[in-house]
């Protein structure tokens, strides 16, 4: 099936080049590499994760050093530990913070920092732990860490939903994004029951909230990954998108069924996680009576609470079209108002749209 | 009640050869194991992985059978050997596997479902390009058109999917370390998935979906849950949706499509074809089997298929929609871009003119992205 086309051959890259094209950025940026292992709760083996990688680069003779370790530690890890190098955590008035200092003078290749959101105690140079971070990496030392996510500054909201539990210390998610590889670890939600056992109602409701919380790092660590591909095309000059990420964009004509299909895009939305945009291409000559339909259509998109992009070009069809390729939209939401005029259809900014949209699906709304 | 309880099964999902299913796979194997519970390894491909190979010791592995074929023997599960021994667990690697003709069934996942149903819990690994609705989302990421699919009812009926997840970077780096695959079939995978953005694109692929099996399974505890009473089911739009199945080479991929959108909606799916006589008789055979090809794919993805009876396509598909409370019809793209309505024999132009309550899809060619 697939065709061989000697263009492609040039541009293929083996990983060797690929790994030596990252290495070479980063070697040139001079910053340490940061990675970052995403839990949903404690007890998914985050700590084992990471600490086993930790092992597996001293073995193959990198300079590792353990900054960091969250104080109560799971029994599996023990035997990891003893075979790194700890720097112990320093007492600072009542509490404990990572030993900067020393690790930047001590200069590993890689440090190792279990738990990301930890404030420090007043009077260091930094408020809190992930800014201790940014300065070893700043300093050329790779960081591998661990964060469960409702230490996201960005998901404590939703997580407390969940949870029902507050946290204070959190970590910004611009900063796990600025990873340069995040992986998520994840297990069933009974896997953490076992080290508590509790009554079976409990249980259940336990699990059912784990499961969310399971599912939330899921889509987070998905749409960090969409956005570090979308950087990669970017900077490839690729043009196409993957649709991997089902991007929905709900087009506003004067006479569209807007309610209907705001809240069918918001079905569709929440469930394949997706992105809903909406638009609208500014007309000229618009006639009174269409220019209030539209207007009454914005308020409904904005009440929705919806962000519309006004489009401008000469032709409606062929700018929304435009818009929704570089986008990488997947589904494009379109009302089709010449019911029954069979022979308008032809040629109609709405017919293009239906007719053209190559490389999404379109969906047409009755109105 | 003679018939045992069903076995549980759990799927450890990736999105390349590398990433660590197998290894992940057997350690949980070797955690049970010394938890005392009674587990055998019924299928083992151990790729020269050394790593990998090493998480199987202590554990019972039982022999494969060997299925002569042409000139040559191949080795495949003994399914029968694994019943007889009936184990609390049994480990079977690579679920999409096709087994060599000749065996008792054509597909792996086909004898771990003869292995669940005997009330053995089944352990297994499975990349996410091998999950039937997202066949042409893989061939648009990596231009390649993966055969061996698993349906996704089968997936979605699993216990757990489990994502293994490594970063495509250190992927990479095992590759490069002869890790995943010895030298020559290296270079070979470097060919197709192993690029780095497809590897990309398959993972955020894997986490969506595996966050998807997440969000099914809490629904269906909710449901089991509630009282089934109607204030439930009712706060919730029923969708349904339905596919015109045609002779057209496309129709497998709305077939997919559809049933892709039905599951996230937890809508109902049925696929239908239109003809003069209400069979398929007065078709030449070429179109005949084209048809039956596509009604027999949407009946393996549990897909209910029929077939109307009907001089005019569009009309009849409107009217079985009406009749049958479907808000969604899924159709193929026109070949051509413009044409006269009356003249054409493409029902889409058609169909969107009639269906005044219903919301028509038309789905999108998906061709490999150019790289």
């Amino acid at each position: 099936m697939r065709t061989s086309r000697t263009g492609r051959e040039l541009r293929r890259k083996t990983p060797e080049e690929l790994l030596r094209e990252v290495q070479a950025e980063e070697a040139a940026s001079g910053k340490g590499h940061l990675k970052i292992f995403l839990g949903y709760a404690s007890g998914v083996g985050k700590s084992f994760r990471m600490l086993d990688e930790a092992r597996r680069r001293r073995e193959r003779g990198q300079d590792v050093v353990v900054g960091a370790m969250q104080p109560k530690l799971p029994a599996e890890v023990e035997p990891l530990l003893q075979r790194l190098e700890v720097l112990p955590l320093k007492a600072v008035g009542d509490g404990t913070a990572m030993d900067l200092d020393t690790l930047l003078h001590r200069h590993p290749s890689v440090c190792i920092i279990d738990g990301l959101a930890y404030d420090n105690p007043p009077g260091l140079r930094n408020p809190t732990r992930w800014q201790d971070v940014e300065d070893l990496l700043q300093a050329g030392i790779n960081v591998i860490a661990s964060i469960n996510i409702q230490y996201i500054a960005e998901l404590r909201e939703q997580v407390e939903a969940i949870t029902g539990k507050h946290v204070d210390q959190t970590v910004p998610l611009s900063f796990i994004q600025s990873a340069d590889e995040i992986e998520i670890v994840d297990a069933p939600a009974e896997a953490p029951l076992e080290r508590s056992p509790d009554e079976q109602v409990q249980i259940q409701q336990r699990q059912e909230r784990l499961s969310k919380l399971r599912e939330l790092a899921l889509v987070v660590t998905a749409d960090i990954v969409d956005s570090q591909l979308n950087d990669y095309l970017e900077r490839h000059g690729i043009q196409q998108h993957f649709g991997a990420h089902e991007r929905i964009l709900v087009c506003i004509t004067p006479r569209a069924n807007l309610r209907e299909m705001m809240e069918f895009a918001h079905i569709i939305a929440q469930r394949f996680h997706g992105e809903l945009i909406v638009a609208y291409v500014r007309q000229a000559n618009i006639s009174p009576e269409d220019q209030s339909a539209l207007d009454a259509r914005l308020a409904i998109a904005n009440a929705a609470g919806a962000h519309v992009e006004i489009l401008e070009g000469e032709d409606p069809a062929e700018t929304l079209l435009d818009f929704a390729r570089s986008r990488g939209i997947t589904q494009l939401f379109v009302g089709h108002s010449q019911r029954g005029g069979l022979a308008r259809l032809k040629g109609s900014p709405l017919d293009k749209l239906i007719w053209e949209g190559r490389g999404m699906d379109v969906c047409v709304f009755p109105q | 009640m003679t018939e045992p309880q069903r076995g549980k099964l759990k799927i450890f999902m990736g999105y390349a050869a590398g990433v660590g299913k197998t290894y992940k796979m057997l350690e949980e194997a070797q955690a049970l194991k010394a938890a005392g519970v009674d587990i055998v390894v019924g299928y083992f491909e151990p790729h020269g992985r050394k790593e990998t190979i090493a998480k199987t010791e202590g554990l019972e592995i039982l022999p494969r059978q060997n299925i002569p074929y042409r000139d040559s023997v191949f080795e495949e599960m003994n399914t029968e050997a694994i019943l007889a021994r009936h184990p609390q667990v049994c480990v079977v690697d690579e679920f999409p596997h096709t087994n060599v003709p000749g065996s008792e069934r054509s597909k792996r996942w086909e004898d771990v479902e003869v292995l669940l149903a005997a009330g053995i819990d089944v352990l297994t690994t499975m990349n996410i390009q091998h999950l039937e609705s997202l066949n042409d989302h893989v061939w648009q990421i990596s231009g390649i058109r993966v055969r061996e699919t698993v349906p996704d009812w089968v997936v979605e009926q699993a216990d757990e999917v489990v994502m293994v997840d490594l970063t495509p970077r250190a992927l990479l780096n095992r590759l490069q370390r002869g890790v995943v695959y010895e030298r020559e079939k290296a270079e070979r995978a470097l060919q197709n998935f192993f690029r780095e953005q497809t590897l990309v694109a398959l993972r955020e692929l894997a986490l969506r979906q595996a966050a998807h099996e997440v969000e099914h399974r809490i629904v269906d505890e909710e449901a089991r849950l509630l009282p089934s009473d109607g204030a439930a089911a009712g706060s919730r739009k029923h969708h349904r949706i339905l596919v015109l199945v045609s002779a057209d080479p496309k129709t497998a991929m709305i077939i997919r499509r559809a049933k892709r959108v039905s599951d996230f909606l937890g809508a109902e799916c049925f696929a239908v074809a239109v003809q003069p006589t209400g069979d398929l008789s007065s078709l030449a055979a070429a179109d005949r089997e084209a048809i039956e090809h596509h009604l027999n794919f949407a009946r393996n993805l549990h897909i209910e298929t029929r077939i109307l009876e009907g001089d005019d396509v569009a009309a009849a598909l409107v009217d079985f929609g009406r009749r049958n409370q479907v808000t969604q019809i899924f159709l193929t793209r026109p070949r051509r871009k413009t044409w006269s309505p009356a003249l054409s024999r493409d029902p889409a132009q058609k169909v969107i003119g009639l269906a005044k309550d219903m919301l028509i899809v038309i789905v999108s060619d998906r061709e490999p992205v150019a790289q």
